[in-house]
């Protein structure tokens, strides 16, 4: 089976040890990577912001760099997220753009969601001796309606401690630009979520969207909280042998 | 807080150093959700509700002619009056002449949003008429000078205390915190109140267009009295706010009530037909119908069509991230929370309500709950769109985004950018984290830090590694 990568902007410039996780996940398990390296970005801040017309651009350029993959997977729940939901829509009423991307939109994948689904795998023999808890992202949860993988495969990590998230279901406040633009609001909405995580007890926060990890990361480093923030793919890659 | 704060992020910042707004919202907000949680639960198939709920508002919506027709026909074979308003203006002057003709000096209210969104009570009350609200919210914000904050809950933001000083100076005599003590006094001021006025005016929940039957949903049972005591009774409504037959209505207040407060049905459900007939005991001798459009119809036309599918239940704050953090009055409108921010822009404009819109993380959890499954979080994204193409947004925020556009078609100057963006960066970075600069950087790194761009980024790592397509 081969599977493109697709990387997302903020795993390739800043967290690029969340994609060499993926890649050694995926080949352990037989499958063959590659990354189409004329991929760019999937278009949401453009999308989100009301640029349409921008966001359209940077759409055509993910379809035709993923044009001739079998399979397209993202770590990251929220650009997937953006390809299966908006591809097709934005789109609409022109034939030959909306149908290859309602061809995209059908061979993507969020990360957890294609090595639970697709791969029909749930344990991938990681060990990581920790107490943690899962961040359901907004958009890899109501967007995709991905819940239950992550959990899936956490829960099969030898040693990993699982502790449940209060109000786990609240969106941490990184909504991307409204982090910047709406910061005192985004502010309070990510310290709640930090008091939550906080009443866990956990060391770590689990996430698969890099976004809101950065967003709870940023802000837990601010006010000198000690507690890790940890991509899935980087958690499940732990303890097997290189 | 000051309701006259220039914009949206003034007032939010108030609102977020409110200590008492910051316990109250979320301590409602919490019984209110989880009230609905428990409601859908029981209801077991409540997607499949939602759906059909969903269906049957747009096929209203998109009938709304026909059904409007049914309606005041019905209405007026029931012996009322019936009464089109295109704008809030022609609402309210309708009401004044009903209120003149009759000699009316004063006005009792059962709650209503659609008075609000027509500011009825400062207009009458210019014109020398005494309105009272009689809904124990509303009546506690009339005495505070203050707007509702809550569709379903208007007064939450209210401490016990306030309430309290509010009531001793109206009752004119020290009242303790008391909640018996002080819903003794509204009762014994509001029946005074009902026994003496002249006009009783209601909202409407929702209209019955086959039997020209005006329905109104209370836990109080002020809209009882607000019907029954006066000599005229008036209804004004949303023209939306219909449903064909009981059948549909059956449909509706399950969802209503539930996804308000959790509730499998309010305390008081109340049928008005028409004014009192020949032999009955009570009731008002006059019954008028005001059907409200003010901007209603333009929404139809356009891709915001689903909001007309609202029937205010207020679910979708109760479970919005943002509303909880700021309250309803930072939105600086009648109506708040998600359907706030889709409907206040449409009914108000960008210049007034532009920055609603962004009020959101495009969490979507507002979405999720809604009873009539508008897709709330898209119609934000939708407004975005609108105000960019009509130039509400800022220059250098238009160009940003057209140089994205221009790099993202461009796979080498993307990266080639990607590297610069990252060199750059480092300029503000102190121990491989960013914790100040310009533009959106500024926002970020006001109360987090950023990590800094790592060496090598993943394309170079693959590229090293010997894995390269494409290029
Ligand atoms: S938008 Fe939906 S959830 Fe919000 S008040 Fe209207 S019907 Fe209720």
């Amino acid at each position: 089976m081969k599977v493109s990568l697709f990387i997302t902007c903020l795993s390739d410039i800043f967290f690029p040890e969340v994609g060499r996780s993926v890649v050694s996940i995926l080949e352990r398990n037989g499958v063959e990577v590659d990354v189409p390296l004329t991929q760019t970005c999937c278009g949401q801040p453009a999308y989100n912001s009301g640029y349409v017309k921008d966001a359209r651009k940077a759409a055509k350029q993910t379809i035709k760099a993923f044009q001739s993959s079998e399979y397209v997977v993202a770590p990251s729940g929220s650009c997937a997220a953006m390809v299966r939901h908006y591809y097709p829509d934005m789109f609409e009423g022109d034939p030959e753009w909306s149908a290859k991307a309602a061809q995209l939109a059908d061979k993507t994948f969020e990360f957890t969601e294609f090595v639970v689904r697709v791969l029909g795998i749930d344990d991938v023999g990681a060990v990581c001796e920790d107490s943690a808890a899962y961040h359901q992202s907004c958009h890899m949860s109501r967007g995709l309606g991905v819940r239950s993988e992550p959990v899936q495969l956490l829960s099969r990590v030898e040693g990993l401690e699982m502790k449940e998230l209060p109000y786990c279901q609240d969106c941490c406040g990184f909504g991307g630009t409204f982090a910047s633009k709406m910061s005192a609001i985004s502010e309070a909405m990510v310290d709640e979520k930090i008091r939550h995580l906080e009443s866990t007890g956990a060391n770590m926060l689990i996430g698969s969207d890099m976004g809101c990890l950065m967003n709870i990361a940023g802000r837990l480093r601010r006010t000198g909280k000690n507690i890790q923030t940890m991509h899935i793919a980087e958690v499940l890659a732990k303890g097997m042998a290189t | 807080m000051n309701l006259q704060a220039a914009d949206f992020k003034a007032r939010a910042k108030e609102a977020l150093n409110d200590t008492q707004l910051q316990r109250a919202v979320p301590f409602v907000q919490d019984r209110l959700r989880s009230g609905r949680v428990q409601a859908a639960e029981a209801l077991g198939n409540v997607e499949e509700w939602r759906e059909l709920l969903s269906e049957i508002r747009m096929d209203t919506i998109d009938n709304l002619d026909s059904y409007l027709e049914q309606l005041a026909g019905n209405v007026r074979a029931n012996g009322g009056h019936v009464h089109f308003a295109s704008k809030a203006a022609d609402a309210v002057s309708i009401v004044s002449r009903i209120a003149e003709e009759n000699g009316a000096r004063k006005i009792v209210k059962a709650k209503s949003m659609i008075t609000e969104e027509i500011h009825l009570n400062k207009h009458l009350e210019e014109q020398g008429l005494s309105v009272i609200e009689t809904d124990l919210g509303e009546y506690i914000l009339q005495l505070a000078g203050e707007k509702p904050s809550h569709i379903i809950s208007p007064a939450l933001h209210k401490r016990r205390g306030e309430i309290a000083e509010l009531f001793s100076q109206a009752a004119g005599r020290k009242l303790s915190e008391d909640t018996s003590e002080l819903c003794a006094f509204a009762r014994e001021h509001l029946r005074e109140a009902f026994m003496e006025a002249d006009i009783g005016i209601t909202g409407c929940n929702f209209a019955v267009a086959e039997s020209g039957t005006v329905v109104l949903v209370s836990n109080e049972g002020n809209a009882r009295l607000t019907t029954s005591l006066p000599k005229i009774h008036i209804a004004i409504m949303g023209m939306e706010r219909i449903v064909p037959t009981w059948n549909e209505l059956d449909l509706a207040l399950t969802m209503l009530t539930r996804s308000a407060t959790g509730q499998k049905i309010s305390v008081y459900v109340t049928g008005i037909s028409g004014p009192r007939q020949a032999g009955d005991l009570d009731g008002p001798e006059q019954f008028h119908l005001i059907i409200v459009d003010n901007g209603r119809s333009d929404i139809l036309a356009t891709a915001y069509k689903e909001v007309l599918k609202c029937i205010r239940c207020g679910a979708c704050m109760n479970v919005c991230p943002i509303y909880r953090h700021v309250g309803g009055h930072a939105y600086g409108s009648v109506y708040s929370g998600p359907i706030g921010a889709v409907l206040d822009p449409l009914l108000e404009g960008y210049e007034t309500a532009k920055e609603l819109p962004y009020a959101s993380s495009l969490c979507g959890a507002c979405t999720e709950v809604c009873p009539v499954k508008i897709p709330l979080h898209d119609l934000l994204i939708e407004h975005r769109k609108d105000e960019v193409e009509q130039g509400y947004t800022p220059q250098m925020e238009k160009m940003s985004f057209g140089a994205f556009g221009f790099m993202a078609s461009h796979p080498a100057v993307y990266s080639k950018a990607a590297k610069i963006a990252s060199a750059g960066t480092t300029l503000w970075a102190k121990d491989g984290y960013i914790s100040g600069g310009p533009g959106l950087l500024a926002g970020w790194t006001a109360g987090r830090d950023l990590p800094q761009p790592a060496k090598q980024s993943f394309r170079d790592w693959w590229k090293e590694k010997g894995g390269a397509r494409d290029e």
